[in-house]
C-alpha cells in the first residue's frame, strides 16, 4: 500500500476559513505541549520510562504514607515531610525533563518555526516554565491529595477533617514553592545549552554540588553562619522556608530568626531565574 | 554590519524568486519580512501589514520554511505539524486535520506517524514545507527549499512549489542561490547581491539576456570568433570559451556550420547553466 516517497498526491487544496485564535490560545497550546512533553506523552515509549517511573515512586510513597497515617495517627508523617522526602527524586526529574523542554528546541533548530508564528518569545519561555512547574507540582502535590483523601474518608468527625484540611493546605503551598524554585533554576540552566547531557549535569550540579557548602557553613563556630547556611543551596533554601512556615517549634534550631530572609531569598531566586530566562530568549537566535 | 542597503522592491502575487549568492542578504530580507528583525531604516509592508508593528498578524498569515534543519526528531510528523498548527492559532481539531492535509499535499501520508528522526533529507524538507502550509498562509517564504535534495527530489520539490503558487492560490517567495532552479517555476525574479538590488523583473525579460551558448574549440578560436561576428552573432570571449547569445534554435546550426566550414576541432557546445554570477556578468556587459 505504501506510496513511493516521491509521489505527490494530486488532490485539490482547500483554503482554511475557520477561526484563528489569539495569544491566550497560542500560549495555552505551548503550555499543554510542554506538560505533555514532561511526561513523555505524544512521544516514544522510551521518553515515557523515566517520568512514569518517578510518578510511580511518588504515588507509591504517597500510598504507603497514607496507610501509615491511617494505622498510626500519631506517626508524625506530615504533608510537608512527604515533600521533603521526595525532593531529591524531583531534582533528577527536573534534570531529565528541563533539557527535554528547552535544550531539545535549541538543538533541533525548531525555534525559528515558533518565532515565525504568532508566539512571542516571552510567552515561549513563560509557557515552558509553567509547564515544568506544573509537572513538578503534580509530582509533589497529587500524592498529597491522595493522602488527604484517605485521611478525610477515615476521619471520625468533622474536626479531624478540618485538621486535615489545615495540614494539606500548607503542604500544597510548600509543593508550589518547590515547583517554582526547581522549574526556575532547572529551565534557566537547560536554556544555556542545546546538549541535553550537559544541561542535565548542570542542573544536578546546581542542586547537589551546593550541599557541601551548606555542610561546611553549618559546622562553622558562628551561630549566625549556621543559621544562614541553608541559604546556599536551592533545596536547603526551600527547606528553610518550610521549617519557618510549617515546622513550628524546630525553627530556632535550624534557621534561627531568619525565616523571612529565607522566604525573601527564595522568591528572589525565582524572580531572578525568570528574568534571566527572559533575557536569554530575547537574545537567542531566531534562525 | 549592513546586510541590506538601498533595497527597494515590490512584489506582485505569484511565485517570486529571490536569488543571490550566499551571504547576499536573502535570509536577512526574509527575517525582516517576518518581523524577526527590525530594519534600521526604511519601510516594509507584507500583505498590507507592517511587520514591525503587527508582527503577530503578519506571522499568522505567513508560512516560513527555514533553510536549516528545524524539526523535532523525537516527534512524528503528524504530531509536530499539528502542534505548529495550533501555535499558529488553529483550533485543536482543525490543526490535526490540516496537518494531515498538508502532509498529504507534500507527499507524506503513510509515513506521517513515524518519528521525524528516521526520515531522509527529502522527507524532512517536505515536513518543513508542510509546517509552513498547515495554517493556510496567504504568503509562503521558502528559504533554499531544495537544499540537500538529489536531482529527483529537487524536481519534485520545485513542481510542488509551482503547484502551491499556481493552484493553491498562495503567493510564494522562493530564495535560492541557483537561478537555474527558480527560473523554472517563478513568474518574476529579484536578484540581490551584497544587500543591494541588482534586478527585479519578469522572468522572461531576465532569461533572454542570460541564455548563452558556450563554444570551445581546441584551436582557431580567433578565426571562429571573427566568422561568427561576421554572421551577425554578438560573440564574447571568456578565456578559452566563446559565449554566444542564444536567440533561437537556429543559433546552434549557425555555430556548427561555421565550425565545420573552418574545419576546427570542436570540444563542446552547450547551453550554459544559469548561475547568478553570470546573470550579473551579462547585465554588466549589456549596460556598460
Amino acid at each position: 500500500m505504501s506510496e513511493a516517497a516521491g509521489v505527490i498526491h494530486d488532490i485539490g487544496y482547500q483554503r482554511y476559513t475557520g477561526p484563528r485564535f489569539g495569544r491566550a490560545y497560542v500560549f495555552t497550546s505551548m503550555y499543554v505541549h510542554g506538560l505533555r512533553t514532561a511526561f513523555g506523552l505524544g512521544r516514544s515509549a522510551k521518553a515515557k520510562i523515566f517520568p512514569w517511573f518517578v510518578l510511580g515512586v511518588v504515588f507509591l510513597t504517597g500510598t504507603v504514607l497514607a496507610a501509615v497515617r491511617a494505622q498510626v495517627p500519631d506517626a508524625g508523617v506530615t504533608y510537608t515531610a512527604f515533600v521533603d522526602m521526595m525532593a531529591w527524586l524531583v531534582v533528577f526529574f527536573v534534570a531529565v525533563v528541563a533539557p527535554e523542554l528547552v535544550s531539545r528546541d535549541l538543538r533541533s533548530g525548531v525555534l525559528p518555526l515558533y518565532f515565525s508564528r504568532p508566539l512571542r518569545r516571552a510567552d515561549y519561555a513563560y509557557a515552558k516554565l509553567a509547564a515544568l512547574a506544573t509537572a513538578v507540582f503534580l509530582l509533589l502535590g497529587a500524592p498529597q491529595v491522595l493522602m488527604f483523601l484517605v485521611a478525610a474518608f477515615s476521619a471520625d468527625n468533622m474536626s479531624q477533617f478540618w485538621t486535615e484540611v489545615g495540614d494539606v493546605g500548607p503542604g500544597l503551598f510548600y509543593a508550589l514553592l518547590w515547583a517554582a524554585v526547581f522549574a526556575g533554576i532547572g529551565l534557566l540552566v537547560a536554556s544555556m545549552t542545546g546538549k541535553r547531557a550537559f544541561a542535565a549535569g548542570g542542573i544536578v550540579a546546581v542542586f547537589l554540588m551546593t550541599t557541601p557548602i551548606v555542610g561546611v557553613l553549618s559546622v562553622l563556630p558562628s551561630q549566625t553562619m549556621n543559621d544562614l547556611a541553608l541559604l546556599f543551596s536551592p533545596s536547603s533554601l526551600v527547606f528553610g522556608v518550610g521549617v519557618w512556615l510549617f515546622d513550628t517549634g524546630n525553627e530556632a534550631e535550624v534557621i534561627g530568626p531568619y525565616g523571612p530572609l529565607y522566604l525573601a531569598v527564595t522568591l528572589g531566586v525565582v524572580a531572578g531565574c525568570v528574568a534571566l530566562l527572559q533575557a536569554r530568549y530575547r537574545k537567542v537566535a531566531s534562525s | 554590519m549592513t546586510a541590506l542597503s538601498d533595497l527597494t522592491v515590490s512584489v506582485e502575487p505569484g511565485i517570486v524568486g529571490l536569488v543571490g549568492a550566499n551571504g547576499a542578504g536573502k535570509s536577512t530580507l526574509i527575517k525582516i519580512l517576518l518581523g524577526l528583525l527590525a530594519p534600521t531604516s526604511g519601510r516594509v509592508r507584507v500583505l498590507d501589514l507592517d511587520p514591525t508593528v503587527d508582527a503577530a498578524a503578519v506571522r499568522a498569515r505567513v508560512g516560513y520554511m527555514p533553510e536549516h534543519e528545524s524539526l523535532s526528531p523525537d516527534l512524528s510528523a503528524a504530531e509536530f505539524v499539528t502542534h505548529l498548527g495550533r501555535i499558529s492559532g488553529l483550533p485543536r481539531t482543525a490543526a490535526r486535520e490540516r496537518a494531515s492535509e498538508a502532509l498529504r499535499h507534500v507527499g507524506l501520508y503513510e509515513e506521517r506517524y513515524r518519528q521525524i528522526g528516521g526520515y531522509s533529507t527529502g522527507m524532512k524538507q517536505r515536513v518543513k514545507l508542510a509546517q509552513a502550509l498547515v495554517h493556510d498562509p496567504d504568503l509562503l517564504l521558502l528559504d533554499e527549499p531544495t537544499n540537500g535534495l538529489d536531482p529527483a527530489g529537487r524536481d519534485a520539490m520545485l513542481a510542488l512549489i509551482h503547484r502551491i503558487g499556481t493552484e493553491f492560490g498562495i503567493s510564494v517567495v522562493v530564495c535560492s542561490h541557483l537561478l537555474g532552479e527558480v527560473e523554472r517555476i517563478c513568474d518574476s525574479l529579484i536578484a540581490i547581491d551584497g544587500g543591494r538590488l541588482l534586478r527585479s523583473d519578469n522572468i522572461s525579460a531576465m532569461t533572454t539576456v542570460t541564455d548563452v551558448l558556450a563554444v570551445e574549440v581546441s584551436e582557431g578560436i580567433d578565426q571562429l570568433a571573427a566568422r561568427l561576428d561576421l554572421l551577425g552573432l554578438n560573440v564574447r570571449r571568456d578565456g578559452r570559451l566563446l559565449l554566444v547569445p542564444l536567440e533561437d534554435d537556429a543559433t546552434y546550426d549557425r555555430i556548427l556550420t561555421a565550425v565545420a566550414e573552418l574545419d576546427l576541432p570542436l570540444h563542446r557546445l552547450d547551453q550554459r547553466r544559469h548561475r547568478v554570477a553570470e546573470l550579473f556578468a551579462a547585465r554588466e556587459v549589456t549596460h556598460v
